[in-house]
């Protein structure tokens, strides 16, 4: 029983299969060649933009950043629109549920620039206190970085509310979709996002292949990011004049994944003909099951009204780590520890948790098995 | 519950995990912190030492229930042995925990419960933090002990050097 989809998704078959199909018949670099083999995989790493771009309901293809993952899109932004926004006497907000890859650039960016960065405070259920946020911003604030859906605590944040607050003073805001998995609700909504990132593998596909999205003027007004110097400077320098390279250029900068972009596309189709959006609102109930409180001192950690499929939880007298070696030999998969959010952990009082996170392929059968398995702990440790 | 289960959690692991023997700071005394940030195990060992004697060790903290067994029964079976024999005994400890097959927990005492560890190849490391910690606190390094670093296995000796350098400044050699 796979409970720890907060951590990486398992692949369906349809990914799997892909991979493997373009190893196998369409394997070329992408935007080189000139034979008819790299025009086909040029063609699927685009055709997977677009895909992406649909998923994300980006207005073009061109709005979407093939990265390597999440947490190297969240670097992008940091160090290269950061860099360029983000002045001395500046603020930058993140929230007090962030994952450390959520923190760290940020922290980085204020201590060079001079900056400042502040933290959204959340109550003691683990819900984002609005009116602490709102207390926050002013006009020095430049960037508003925030996570959908926590990864520890399977909070839903109300990123319109976040980010309308975040433009009435002009900050820009930059959403992490890692543990959100849905198709960006926040854009329909008319929330006009900055920047929002998400990681492949959190979503049913291949691992080191993440997107970031950008709205098109912000994208081209960001220069080449230090990680990212090699490649960029080539199209950079040729193509365009400084500044002004087009996001497709910074894009394509990393050929040498072609491939990976390429598997997405087919995973995102994949994903959308499954209905993950349905599956999504489906899961809190599951999520919700009353036979947690029935073990005797669990409590759930992150009480939040609006809640995804994860669930974080403790037990008196059992530290998470036993939990999950006893849950693992009872055949279910959990994560326990900090979930890389150790301010987070500090703000709640917990050291560490167990965590339960839910994807679309899990069944009643699966949370049996976890209720039962708990008894166990229970059991062991009286 | 699975036959590794109950060697891991035997009674006298239980045990120790619920009523932690020694489980105080000591005033005045040579001490040490042990932390595993990824599973949260964090311990503080305190260590009076009578010459090259061990005249009492306690510990403070929180942990899993392997890691709080472990510095528990440590603070017992130490007490009154020199440090030299305390490193022996932690020689032993390791390599029952760490060996594959059945070898006998010889002369270890109390210490043999930790045997069900090595069917839990993770967890050794909640067992040797506090043995890490004690010896720190033997050698009054003023410094974190963490036994989650794991080194690469490098597979080109000239890059030993590197290797080393590589290391976070906390790390003890195993």
């Amino acid at each position: 029983m796979y409970l720890d989809n907060a951590a990486t998704t398992q692949k369906p078959r349809a990914v799997i299969d892909r991979v493997h199909r373009f190893y196998a018949d369409e394997n070329a670099n992408v935007h080189r060649g000139v034979h008819r083999l790299s025009e086909r995989a040029t063609d699927a790493y685009e055709q997977a933009r677009v895909t992406a771009g649909r998923f994300l309901n980006a207005r073009d293809a061109h709005e979407i950043v093939f990265v390597r993952g999440a947490t190297e899109a969240i670097n992008l932004v940091a160090s290269s629109y950061g860099r360029t926004q983000v002045g001395r006497g500046d603020e930058v907000i993140v929230s007090a549920m962030e994952h450390h890859s959520n923190i760290v650039p940020w922290q980085m960016l204020c201590e060079q620039q001079g900056a400042r960065l502040r933290v959204m405070p959340i109550s003691d259920a683990g819900e984002l206190d609005l009116d602490g946020y709102a207390a926050l911003l002013n006009e020095r604030t430049r960037m508003v970085s925030i996570v959908h859906v926590s990864n520890a605590l399977g909070t839903v944040n109300p990123i319109e509310a976040v980010v309308r607050l975040a433009h009435r003073v002009g900050a820009a805001v930059l959403v992490d979709e890692r543990a959100g998995r849905r198709a960006s609700p926040h854009r329909r909504a008319g929330a006009r996002l900055r920047f929002l990132c998400a990681s492949a593998h959190k979503m049913f596909g291949p691992t080191g292949i993440g997107v970031l999205y950008g709205r098109t003027e912000r994208l081209a007004g960001m220069p080449p990011s230090p990680r990212r110097r090699r490649h960029d400077r080539v199209g950079h320098l040729r193509a365009h004049p400084l500044q002004g390279a087009a996001a497709p250029v910074r894009g394509r900068d990393a050929a040498h994944r072609w491939c990976d972009r390429s598997r997405r596309g087919d995973r995102l189709r994949r994903g959308d003909w499954l209905g993950v959006d349905r599956h999504t609102r489906a899961r809190p109930a599951g999520a919700r099951d009353k036979r947690a409180s029935r073990v005797p001192g669990l409590r759930i950690v992150g009480t939040a009204p609006e809640k995804a499929g994860i669930v974080s939880f403790v037990m008196d007298g059992v530290h998470p780590h036993d939990i999950g070696t006893i849950l693992d030999r009872e055949g279910v998969a959990i994560r326990t520890g900090h979930h890389c959010c150790q301010p987070l952990m500090d703000r709640l009082g917990v050291p560490a948790t167990a965590r339960v996170s839910l994807a679309l392929y899990n069944t009643r059968d699966d949370i049996d098995a976890l209720a039962a398995a708990l008894q166990t702990v229970r059991g062991v440790f009286g | 519950m699975s036959a590794d289960l109950q060697a891991l959690y035997q009674d006298t692991i239980l045990d120790h995990n619920r009523t932690p023997r020694n489980f105080r700071a000591l005033d005045g005394a040579q001490r040490a912190e042990g932390y595993n940030p990824l599973c949260g195990d964090r311990l503080t060992v305190f260590l009076r030492l009578d010459g090259d004697v061990i005249a009492e060790a306690s510990f403070q903290g929180f942990g899993c229930a392997i890691a709080k067994a472990s510095a528990s029964l440590m603070t017992e079976s130490v007490k009154g042995r020199t440090l030299a024999e305390a490193e022996r005994m932690f020689d032993r400890l390791e390599r029952l925990i760490t060996s594959a097959g059945d070898e006998p927990p010889d002369d270890l005492g109390a210490l043999a419960a930790l045997a069900g560890v090595r069917q839990f190849p993770v967890r050794v490391k909640c067992a040797t933090l506090p043995w890490h910690t004690l010896r720190a606190a033997a050698a009054a390094r003023d410094e974190i002990v963490s036994t989650e670093y794991e080194g690469g296995v490098w597979l080109n000796p000239e890059h030993t050097e590197s290797h080393e350098t590589a290391k976070p400044e906390n790390h003890l050699d195993l």
